[in-house]
């Protein structure tokens, strides 16, 4: 039986059985997020599969990424999670908590940011519109205006704080919701791609922060979803790789360049050509090609390196010219390539 | 912290929002306090130039000041989920722990008072400027109609709002379509009696209507031909102000199953 402080937290626990101390002992509390064969089913004129058979075990503490391509059902997983969404098949336990029975019990530990999300009254101050919502969650007003305070400066907002939403940039905005999901100081917290559109500086400040908070304390997990693969590469201790509603493989970011295997990834920069003939090449596994102005630039996972003189010779009877040839050590992007069959973007 | 104190806290932040963001324009004194009161002048004129009994004009500087509270609940109350959720902020309020009945009376609130603002002005402005001879005499029963009117039109801008929001754009349109239709039905510049019994009857079912109908007996006497006694249509009224929230909780609790079960209901343009 395990100790009702123990039950009442609602999560996870592992309890191993002592019989030299002759007393239960606790282990450290483990499961945040614990997902069982989630389907998501959209009915419309066509159903669309969103999420399909998906199985997912998030630590306490962890800081999880979801990376797929738009459309991959990142976001979807993400609203199912955060109690917006039921699920149409499956399981999904946040914190203990089940999304579709107790929802409420999960709304009150933890919290949602959105990148390019319009929120708050724009006729309200940042620091009246942070206010607000932290009411919303209970928090006690005077520890509300410490920690919207606190974390103002963090973000460098004070001189902001008392102007009107309506008047502020974007990046100011995004990072007051930043700030607004932060000020609830949830146990879990889902940002879904929290730095979109925002520039390199404010993306640095937003992530500098994610990082402190994590490791700040470590009962607090996070989940990510992102597009910037460098964002996943930085932050994440695990990244799931996300496409078409499925989960295509779990693993840090340093396990899923592994998996790319070394001396596969290329780079070629050439003038301008048609790269489609490229894929029909024997030993191309994967490759992102990114037209410039005047330039093409091929990013390929291939099977060996043996491959990159077909290539070449490809690229040479076309009619272009290769202007420079790089080996890489694999990325998570290559990895995501490798995985996928195909860029995220 | 316990659901009540969190209930609490959620609706007088909501409430105190929405005050504080009316009363930042300016402009608040033009549309809240001049124009209504301009509406209010000219019935009055009409009813001088028929040269009507001067107790109507009495009627129509009340009906102007309840005609703020039924603007606030059409256009603040019905409407403000669906508004909500085109600029972004209906998905946010979905994953707070508060209860969403303390949300809505957080704008009910907060509607209230901006309106009483509008409501006043325009009571006192128009008591001073057209010489309006008003007895109260009995302000305890006047202030419990009042309530007891607030509830119940409350409660249905509460019922409407979840409506309004699963049923998405035709939101405006019934909008429209209640508030002329009503201030015709409701007697908002006249006595209801005058429309008859069978029209007063359904135009009943309307709180305002009654709510108008016992103020306007409570503070012009006899002469205001009310439709029935006061204490009957205080109980009628309370009778309202339950169903209606009682409405109001079934129907946002049907809107966040279907929000949850259909996805679409959280998401702008839709």
């Amino acid at each position: 039986m395990l100790p009702d402080t123990l039950l009442r937290t609602g999560r996870i626990w592992n309890v191993e059985q002592s019989f030299l101390l002759g007393h239960l002992i606790p282990f450290r509390v483990t499961t945040a997020i614990e997902i069982r064969s989630l389907s998501r089913v959209f009915s419309g004129r066509k159903e669309t599969l969103a999420l399909d058979d998906i199985n997912l075990t998030v630590e306490e503490g962890e800081l999880f990424g979801l990376l797929g391509p738009n459309g991959a059902g990142k976001t979807t997983l993400i609203k199912i999670l955060s109690t917006l969404l039921l699920p149409s098949n499956g399981t999904a336990h946040v914190l203990g908590h089940d999304v579709y029975s107790d929802a409420n019990s999960i709304r009150k530990r933890i919290n949602m940011v959105s990148g390019g999300e319009i929120s708050g009254y724009g006729l309200l101050t940042i620091r009246e519109n942070l206010w607000m919502f932290t009411q919303f969650y209970g928090v006690p007003r005077v520890v509300a205006k410490k920690r919207i305070d606190n974390l103002l400066d963090i973000f460098g907002l004070q001189d902001k704080a008392d102007a009107k939403l309506r008047t502020v940039s974007t990046g100011q905005r995004q990072k007051m919701n930043i700030i607004r999901g932060f000020a609830t100081d949830p146990e879990l917290i889902f940002l879904d791609e929290p730095t979109l559109g925002l520039d390199v500086s404010t993306s640095i400040d937003i992530r500098n922060y994610l990082r402190e908070w994590i490791s700040e304390c470590s009962s607090r997990t996070m989940m990510l979803t992102t597009h910037y693969m460098k964002e996943a590469e930085e932050l994440c201790d695990r990244v799931a790789i996300i496409d078409r509603g499925r989960i295509v493989a779990i693993d840090t970011p340093a396990g899923l360049k592994r998996r790319v295997g070394r001396g596969s990834s290329f780079l070629i920069e050439a003038t301008p050509f048609n790269p489609e003939s490229i894929q029909s090449i024997p030993g191309v596994r994967a490759f992102v090609a990114r037209p410039s102005e005047d330039h093409m630039h091929l990013r390929m996972i291939l099977d060996d390196e043996s491959v990159i003189a077909d290539i070449i010779s490809e690229i040479v009877s076309s009619g272009a010219q290769v202007t420079s040839l790089n080996k890489n050590e694999p990325t998570l992007e290559d990895a995501f390539m490798h995985l996928v069959g195909r860029g995220l973007v | 912290m316990n659901d009540w104190a969190l209930n609490f806290k959620a609706g007088i932040a909501r409430a105190h929002a929405r005050a504080i963001g009316a009363m930042r324009e300016p402009s608040w004194v033009v549309f809240d306090v001049i124009l209504p009161l301009l509406g209010v002048a000219a019935y009055i004129y009409y009813y001088r130039a028929l040269g009507a009994d001067p107790i109507f004009e009495g009627f129509v500087i009340l009906g102007g000041a309840m005609t703020a509270f039924w603007l606030n609940v059409l256009w603040g109350m019905a409407a403000q989920l669906y508004w909500e959720r085109e600029v972004g902020n209906f998905q946010l309020f979905m994953i707070t722990p508060m209860s969403r009945m303390a949300l809505l009376a957080g704008m009910a609130l907060g509607g209230l008072f901006t309106s009483s603002i509008r409501a006043l002005s325009t009571l006192i402005l128009g008591i001073l400027i057209f010489q309006i001879k008003i007895s109260v005499a009995e302000p305890l029963a006047l202030a419990t109609i009042f309530i007891l009117t607030m509830l119940a039109v409350y409660g249905i801008g509460m019922m409407l709002s979840s409506l309004f929001l699963m049923y998405g754009r035709d939101a405006w349109n019934i909008s429209n379509l209640l508030q002329e239709p009503v201030y015709l039905v409701s007697g908002f510049y006249f006595p209801i009696r005058e429309l008859g019994l069978t029209i007063s009857a359904v135009a009943s079912l309307i709180p305002v209507t009654l709510g108008l109908d016992a103020m306007r007996q409570l503070l012009f006497g006899p002469a205001s031909q009310g439709i029935l006694p006061v204490w009957v249509e205080a109980i009628i009224l309370a009778f309202q102000a339950a169903i209606f929230m009682i409405l109001a909780k079934f129907s946002l609790d049907r809107m966040e199953q279907r929000s949850r079960r259909e996805g679409r209901l959280t998401l702008r343009w839709q």
